[in-house]
């Protein structure tokens, strides 16, 4: 008689929780510089290796080194410098203000500030982004006001969104930063179609669409990658993987399987992997894929290997599910203690400079807030009016809302 | 003036449309070089190109998505789910983002598009191509939901559709493309040709959306119906002899509230019909607002004639469908209460 195995259930488990020691022994980091630089039009094909190494190019002295290094001016590192402590600056005041009760939520970027503020400047007027809750870094480093962003937070009167949208949830045409939904990866495979509309219309903008490495479970995930792949279209698919979907480790979604980046392989998109936490990294690379896009090449994958250094959001505790020093011991550092170690290295900057810089960010930081608030909080001072709860729901108002409304007696 | 079937005038609809405005697109599973399963889309790709009505990968949320980025941009995206049955892995796309995108961003990004799909059963199409979802879409802000029944109104009122600058929800009864059916499943079907709302304009022109018809006028009790269940309800007057108003309601949400009202009020009975499902179907709805607008006019309860709350089966067809036997009962228990 045949012998039968018992079958059991696998559960992918983090390699430490809380009270352990923290440990990225497995996570296999390649030297900076060493990944090569292909051309744009090169056939993915060619380069599938790319989606299992991280291309860096900082390394440990904080020289930039290698093929995808000299993409930026000095001035432009010492802007994205400057964006990345804004982004951290605000970030600090806004989750003091959920906690003083200004408002009812917030979401930090903390450790992932190069990302979004680097792949900003690889960008047109006119391109659209779809970005998920943790990608401010586009409207910072984009010029976008910072009082409107507060605005948003607070839903006051002065709240662009007229307070019908959680806080973080920003939209701009003018930024092309697209309406952020709170329904996980939704956004993905719209960028694919904002890309393919411009790729119908004969136009020269191009679409990025974002979504962390949680949601890359989603089924919208594959629906923009079929779709992006079939239809070529103008459009650069990122993936921020910080490791963590809240409390779920990045291996529930089969992070470690492979990697995310290689996901795309089986599409026949090209994907790069990228160090999430090296700007001018980052910037080569949204450089390249931008580029293909605008040559007609069509999309690209890209895994931003990164770690989400703050609590999920502020309704989070993150000492519950993993150390607490293990943002500490996260092998790529610090995205702004990188960037700042580099520009001192080549004698641009200094730690003097830096905390001058600080102060001044945070003193523009404290005027905005001030300047908001003076427009009211979630539960004090001016408010979006009650009338605009009907409006928009339609371009035009049809009779039912009208009714409810006059009910509401607004 | 022409006769055209409603696939025909369906067809019309969108090239009226693509001709007039560049910025429409079409597409959906089978749509561009094959035309369409229901052949809705013929020739639409030869005629405007494979960039305007192109054939999609089977997935119907990466239709909807995607159709919703374009609308982002600035194209009027007009896509075809190839049955209602098939919306659901849509219907995050549809709900949390299509019907929410103006409000959400208060105007900044808009979803002018429409989703086309066949929908509704007496075809023995079995569980899975039988299906009427419109309670799925009238409970959520923010859509449009539009019903034709004939192809008159399916060609105005899809070019309306696709003119709107909201997200509407087209659905198709796919009994209906090729004639009208009363639910008399053992008499020969009478084609589109002979029948006068059979006679389609050439051109352009558009049905007003929120606006419901009379198709019969009546004095005893009012019938709101819409797609196949308006020729039901027809042959349900016509076979028990009671002189019923028949309202085809075409856009069920923003609904015609006055002219639902005005009739009631006229005829101080009401039956609503419809094929989905009845509980929490859009009958309910229906009823409520009858109740509530024509309480102190109402001589009978509001009766509603439904499909069962069954998953919409394959043998048992025609005891499932409300023809117009069990339509007719009901209009005699509404005279008699």
């Amino acid at each position: 008689m045949p012998q039968k195995n018992v079958l059991s259930l696998h559960v992918p488990e983090p390699e430490v929780r809380p009270g352990g020691t923290p440990d990225f022994s497995n996570v296999p980091i390649p030297k900076a510089g060493s990944v090569p630089r292909p051309e744009v039009d090169v056939d993915p094909r060619a380069i599938r290796d790319l989606a299992y190494s991280i291309i860096r190019v900082l390394n440990r002295e904080g020289e930039a080194v290698g093929p995808w290094a000299g993409t930026l001016t000095d001035e432009e590192l010492l802007e994205g410098l400057r964006h990345m402590m804004t982004l951290r600056s605000f970030d600090a005041r806004m989750q003091t203000a959920q906690r003083q009760g200004k408002t009812s939520f917030y979401m930090q970027h903390m450790g992932e500030e190069a990302v979004s503020c680097a792949f900003r400047r690889a960008l047109l007027p006119g391109d659209m982004n779809f970005p998920t809750y943790r990608q401010a870094g586009l409207l910072i480093a984009g010029g976008y006001p910072m009082v409107d962003m507060m605005n948003q937070i607070y839903s006051n009167e002065r709240d662009p969104l007229k307070g019908r949208q959680l806080p973080v949830m920003y939209a701009s045409k003018e930024h092309g930063f697209f309406s952020i939904s709170g329904n996980l990866t939704t956004q993905y495979i719209q960028a694919v179609g904002w890309a393919m509309a411009s790729a119908i219309r004969n136009d020269t903008k191009i679409a990025v669409g974002w979504v962390g490495d949680g949601a890359t479970a989603e089924s919208d995930f594959h629906a923009a990658l079929v779709f992006a792949s079939t239809y070529k279209a103008p459009v650069v698919l990122n993936i921020v993987n910080n490791q963590w979907a809240i409390s779920t480790f990045q291996g529930i979604a089969r992070g470690g399987s492979g990697t995310f980046a290689a996901r795309g392989l089986g599409f026949g998109i090209p994907a790069l992997r990228v160090d999430g936490n090296d700007y001018l990294a980052v910037h080569a690379v949204a450089k390249w894929a931008a580029e293909r896009a605008r040559r007609n090449l069509g999309p690209t994958l890209i895994e931003h290997v990164t770690y989400r250094v703050g609590a999920h959001s502020t309704s989070d505790d993150p000492s519950a599910y993993r150390p607490k020093e293990e943002s500490a011991a996260w092998p790529l550092g610090d995205p702004v203690l990188r960037l700042k170690n580099h520009l001192i290295v080549r004698g641009l900057w200094s730690e003097e400079r830096h905390k001058q810089t600080e102060a001044e960010i945070l003193d523009t930081v404290i005027a905005a807030q001030k300047e908001a608030e003076s427009h009211g909080t979630l539960h004090a001072g001016g408010k979006p009016s009650a009338r605009d709860m009907f409006e928009g729901v339609y371009a035009e108002m049809p009779p039912h809302l009208r009714r409810q409304r006059q009910q509401a007696g607004v | 003036m022409p006769r055209k079937t409603m696939i025909e005038a369906i067809r019309d609809a969108m090239d009226v449309s693509m001709g007039k405005d560049d910025n429409v697109v079409v597409f959906g599973e089978d749509v561009g070089y094959f035309g369409g399963v229901f052949r809705c889309t013929q020739g639409l790709q030869q005629k405007y190109g494979v960039t305007r009505c192109f054939d999609a990968p089977i997935s119907e949320l990466g239709i909807v998505g995607a159709a919703l980025g374009m609308a982002a941009y600035g194209l009027r995206p007009c896509v075809e789910v190839q049955f209602a049955d098939y919306v659901y892995p849509a219907y995050d796309q549809i709900v949390s983002e299509a019907a929410r995108i103006r409000y959400r961003s208060n105007g900044e990004f808009t979803c002018p598009m429409v989703i086309r799909m066949p929908t509704g059963g007496g075809i023995f199409g079995g569980q899975t191509h039988s299906q009427s979802p419109e309670a799925l879409f009238t409970h959520v802000s923010g859509l449009k939901v539009v019903v034709p029944s004939n192809p008159h109104d399916a060609k105005g009122l899809l070019i309306a559709s696709i003119e709107d600058p909201d997200p509407v929800i087209f659905l198709e009864p796919k009994r209906l493309y090729n004639g009208p059916f009363d639910g008399h499943h053992d008499r020969p079907v009478t084609p589109w040709s002979k029948h006068p709302l059979g006679e389609v304009p050439d051109g352009h022109y558009s049905t007003p959306l929120g606006k419901a018809e009379i198709r019969r006028q009546g004095a005893d009790v009012t019938i709101l119906a819409y797609g196949t269940m308006v020729y039901v309800a027809e042959a349900a007057a016509e076979e028990t002899g009671i002189d019923a108003e028949i309202i085809d309601l075409r856009t069920l949400l923003p609904l015609d509230l006055d002219a639902i009202v005005a009739s009631v009020r006229k005829t101080g009975r009401c039956v609503v019909v419809h094929e989905a499902t009845l509980t929490s179907g859009f009958g309910a709805e229906l009823a409520a607002l009858v109740q509530q607008h024509c309480f102190y006019e109402l001589e009978a309860p509001i009766a509603r004639v439904t499909g069962w709350d069954t998953p919409y089966p394959h043998a048992q067809e025609w005891d499932y469908f409300p023809g117009p036997a069990r339509v007719g009962q009901a209009l005699r228990e509404t005279m008699e209460a």
